[in-house]
């Protein structure tokens, strides 16, 4: 249990690294990249305080975050792209 | 026995994650950074997620775990891949030590063409 105390603490210092290049990011694709790995960082820190807590539906979190956090980089892509949607 | 392999499975994955996070902030520009951070993702946290399953047994937890896994796995390459192609049509040079860029000169050609 201690171990699963730690490896949280690890991944909030892996958010906070990600948010820095959010914010200093000198590029706009920089940000999107950012928001993408935030969005699977998310995903591995709701598995792993399911698991502290022992109950299970913290992985359907995990589970519509990964869909929406893929949406969301696959349109903020065509948007950068300079397309349609429909292309 | 199953929780030492999953603290280890886990913990590899933490590793990853943590590397691809500071490749994120550490490395030049946009492209070596996609190039670090899906790294981050695939053997990441799909490793922490499969500890999970090895954890949790085969249960509510485990299977939705397995689940998650397997569509991280299935998106996040296609998404990195996106997010390239549109930084460079978006205009994002390469760094000054890069030695080659192939798009820039396919996309060139194929303007000739037209």
């Amino acid at each position: 249990m201690t171990f699963l105390v730690l490896a949280l603490g690890i991944l909030l210092l892996c958010t906070f690294l990600c948010l820095y290049r959010i914010g200093a990011g000198p590029t706009a694709p920089d940000r999107t990249v950012a928001i993408d790995i935030l969005g699977t960082l998310v995903v591995g820190f709701c598995g792993i305080y399911g698991l502290y807590r022992g109950k299970d539906f913290y992985m359907n979190i995990a589970i519509a975050w990964a869909l929406l956090s893929f949406i969301g980089t696959m349109a903020l892509a065509k948007y950068l792209e300079g397309r349609s949607f429909d292309e | 026995m199953s929780d030492l392999v999953a603290t280890v499975i886990i913990f590899i994955g933490l590793l990853f994650d943590l590397f691809g996070c500071i490749g994120l902030v550490r490395l030049p520009d946009i492209y070596n950074r996609v190039q670090a951070s899906t790294k981050c993702v695939t053997l990441g946290t799909c490793m922490i997620l499969i500890g999970v399953l090895i954890h949790a047994g085969i249960g509510a937890l485990g299977i939705k775990a397995l689940v998650c896994a397997v569509f991280i796995l299935f998106t996040s390459p296609v998404a990195a891949h996106a997010v390239a192609r549109g930084a460079h049509f978006f205009g994002v040079r390469l760094w000054e030590g890069s030695v080659m860029d192939k798009f820039l000169e396919e996309r060139e050609s194929q303007k000739k063409d037209k």
